[in-house]
């Protein structure tokens, strides 16, 4: 295989797993503090990257054209109302049901998710159609040999890792992140310390689900094309990632997020058979790894069996 | 005691035949016909383009005053989804007040519901699906065709762009049995007319990122990629195509043929082909009275590409009922024999297998935002060239 070829593939799994890694990093924030598994994650991201698209539609009707306005505000708009969606989550479906069994979490959860997705596709108008996202990023390519090296992509691989070093620097740096790490660690104890318990869950789940809106709205940039089913897959990816990563363990999710979209793209590429079998391939190596490993590649220090 | 319950008996008789016959006096007999199609999901647009033409149909039917019986439209969704499509199928055909039905769109959905109505006896006329072994994959009496198959549509296809002077190609098709029918046709016709297959990449009907697919295809280098699949798919695919810098001609099918695939890959839509059976609309026998129709009815969606077939597909079906009255068995025999009839789509004639031979195949390329037929296009006159046409 040549280089130009080689460096393509590894620049598509690169802008893949940078997807799922932002996903995974939700669903792994929320089993932290919460030990919940919020399976509306995925169409969190899909109401994002719409929220996004309307705002871009509602931009260019008052005249907006500037990809340099543009692109902040439909960020900060999608971002935002994830956030504010997130903490709702929170507050109305999840905290409430925090003494009653796991699986009735869950339940609400996909059920919301069924909820947002039907809702996108019926309200949002002509909601069941593919929609055009927006290029708004420069686009700019160098071709070298078989490798185009685009310069919309490079911004939101930076993009993507400047938000991944701030997430990290607000657990790890921040009084919020010593609260939230806190309340993951031992809810009891945190409560005694006179942590705000339902305000660090709220703020964990805002953070969460801007996250996915974030990487919703990349999505669109990135295929230019969204519709009301893309939350389905990247939540079971988000989420299989956060898992073999170690769920619980930010850092997991991130190496998780990248790895499956290695796993895929290898599916894709190197295995002799014909590509529809890539997920198979990936998700098979799932299992595999959790078999070896029940509890992930990197485990919360105190691991918790299920 | 039994004579009391005799007394009884005939009290209800009496009441029932009152009452039939009052019934018959101020109104006709009310029949229910059926009519399923993707209603939602990312084909929707063409179930309810098809459903409002069926729906067309039986308003037409039911403002005639000579028509015998008052007809109900059940209309179901099968979101294009193989076992959704089993459920609604199965409701349709074990509801014995429904004498027939037009329905699918989606090949998939149709070749998995053809043996629940040979099961139930319902007749049926697919509107628009085009996998041939609906029809001849099987000897059931309750299945018919108004559309013509992929078969067809892939041997035009096939002799036309190697006619062009296109030799080399990439296929990317979905793995419903939609997909994997062009595939295997369009493959068959483009050997024998002397075109080549670089590779071929089976994809889930279902699937998102195509990065790893087109950069396989970017390094084969093909003058061509040809689609086998559906609109959403289509769109996609395109759009990632240019992500890559993939120069190749797009080529799709019939299933790319609709207003969606246009507006969802926006100004990328330019010299894109399609091909499809039948002609456009406009240019069908009846087309020009179809769409007056149409636009009276101020329906809130586009008829779509396969909605002449759909009205087509009920008129035929109410015909039938109109002749031999609401009786399954009648209808599917009297349907079967069905002989050079004439229709909005042209004649409608069904062979032993109940496929009605459509011979035209329209060639599409796509034009400022538009379906436009290859013939009448700026392509074709040499104004504007196609990627690497030389």
């Amino acid at each position: 295989m040549d280089v130009g070829l080689f460096g393509q593939y590894v620049m598509n799994g690169l802008m893949l797993g940078m997807m799922y890694a932002l996903v995974a990093v939700g669903f792994t924030l929320f089993f932290g503090v919460l030990d919940v598994i919020n399976f509306a994650h995925g169409d969190s991201l899909m109401v994002g990257a719409f929220t996004g698209l309307a705002t871009y539609l509602g931009l260019r009707e008052l005249g907006v054209v500037w990809p340099a306005v543009q692109v902040p505000v439909v960020l900060a708009a999608a971002t935002a109302a994830m956030a504010v969606a997130g903490a709702l989550i929170a507050r109305y479906l999840v905290l409430p049901l925090k003494s009653a069994p796991a699986l009735n979490t869950l339940l609400i959860t996909l059920m919301l998710g069924t909820v947002l997705r039907e809702s996108i596709r019926l309200f949002y108008p002509a909601g069941a159609n593919p929609k055009p996202f927006p290029a708004l990023l420069p686009a700019g390519a160098v071709e070298l040999g078989n490798f185009s090296l685009r310069a919309d992509n490079m911004l939101m691989l930076s993009a993507g890792l400047v938000v991944i070093v701030a997430v990290h620097l607000v657990i790890n740096r921040t009084k919020l992140g010593l609260a939230i790490r806190a309340v993951a660690q031992d809810e009891e104890t945190a409560r005694t310390m006179g942590i705000d318990f339902t305000r660090i869950v709220l703020v964990t789940f805002a953070i969460g689900s801007a996250l996915a809106a974030f990487a919703g709205i990349m999505n669109g940039l990135y295929y230019n094309e969204i519709n009301f089913g893309i939350g389905l897959l990247l939540g079971v990816i988000g989420f299989s990632s956060a898992i073999i990563g170690g769920l619980g363990n930010i850092y997991g999710a991130i190496i998780g997020g990248f790895l499956f979209a290695a796993l895929q793209t290898i599916g894709a590429v190197a295995l002799p058979f014909a590509s529809a079998y890539k997920d198979v391939f990936a998700f098979a190596v799932v299992i595999l790894i959790m078999a070896i490993r029940p509890t992930g590649l990197l485990s919360e220090k105190v691991s918790e069996r299920v | 005691m039994q004579n009391a319950a005799t007394k009884r008996a005939a009290a209800v008789a009496a009441v029932l035949a009152i009452g039939l016959a009052a019934g018959v006096a101020e109104a006709k007999d009310k029949i229910k016909v059926g009519f399923i199609g993707p209603l939602s999901g990312g084909t929707s647009s063409n179930g309810l383009g098809g459903r409002n033409s069926a729906d067309l149909a039986v308003r037409l039917k039911n403002a005639d005053a000579d028509a015998k019986y008052e007809y109900e439209l059940v209309v179901l969704d099968d979101e294009c989804k193989p076992d959704k499509g089993v459920q609604v199928a199965t409701k349709l055909a074990a509801d014995k007040n429904v004498i027939a039905a037009a329905t699918h769109y989606c090949s998939a959905v149709a070749i998995a519901t053809v043996d629940v109505y040979n099961r139930f006896g319902l007749p049926i006329i697919v509107w628009g699906a085009v996998l041939p072994d609906i029809t001849y994959g099987n000897d059931y009496k309750e299945v018919h065709r108004v559309n013509g198959t992929m078969i067809n549509q892939n041997e035009t296809a096939a002799k036309f762009m190697t006619g062009l002077g296109y030799k080399t190609w990439a296929i990317i098709h979905d793995t419903t049995d939609y997909g994997k029918g062009h595939n295997k046709y369009f493959s068959q016709y483009l050997t024998e007319n002397g075109g080549k297959i670089l590779g071929t990449f089976g994809v889930t009907a279902d699937q998102q990122d195509f990065t790893a697919e087109l950069t396989k295809i970017k390094s084969l280098d093909p003058d061509v990629l040809y689609f086998g699949g559906l609109t959403p798919l289509g769109v996609r695919v395109r759009s990632q195509m240019e992500k890559l810098g993939l120069r190749a001609l797009f080529e799709g099918t019939s299933g790319i043929v609709s207003d969606t695939f246009i507006e969802g890959s926006g100004e990328l839509a330019e010299g894109v082909l399609a091909f499809r059976e039948g002609a456009p609309t406009e240019l069908l026998p009846g087309g020009k009275v179809f769409m007056e129709q149409y636009k009276k009815q101020n329906y809130a969606e586009p008829s779509e590409a396969y909605g002449p077939f759909a009205f087509a597909a009920m008129n035929l079906i109410l015909d039938t009922i109109e002749a031999v009255g609401p009786d399954r068995k009648k209808v599917r025999d009297t349907l079967n024999a069905t002989k050079g009839r004439d229709s909005i789509v042209g004649e409608i004639s069904f062979d032993k297998n109940g496929q009605n031979s459509v011979a035209l195949i329209t060639k599409y390329v796509a034009q400022d935002g538009k379906w436009t037929v290859w013939a009448e296009s700026e392509y074709a006159k040499g104004k504007r060239k196609l990627k690497g046409q030389k």
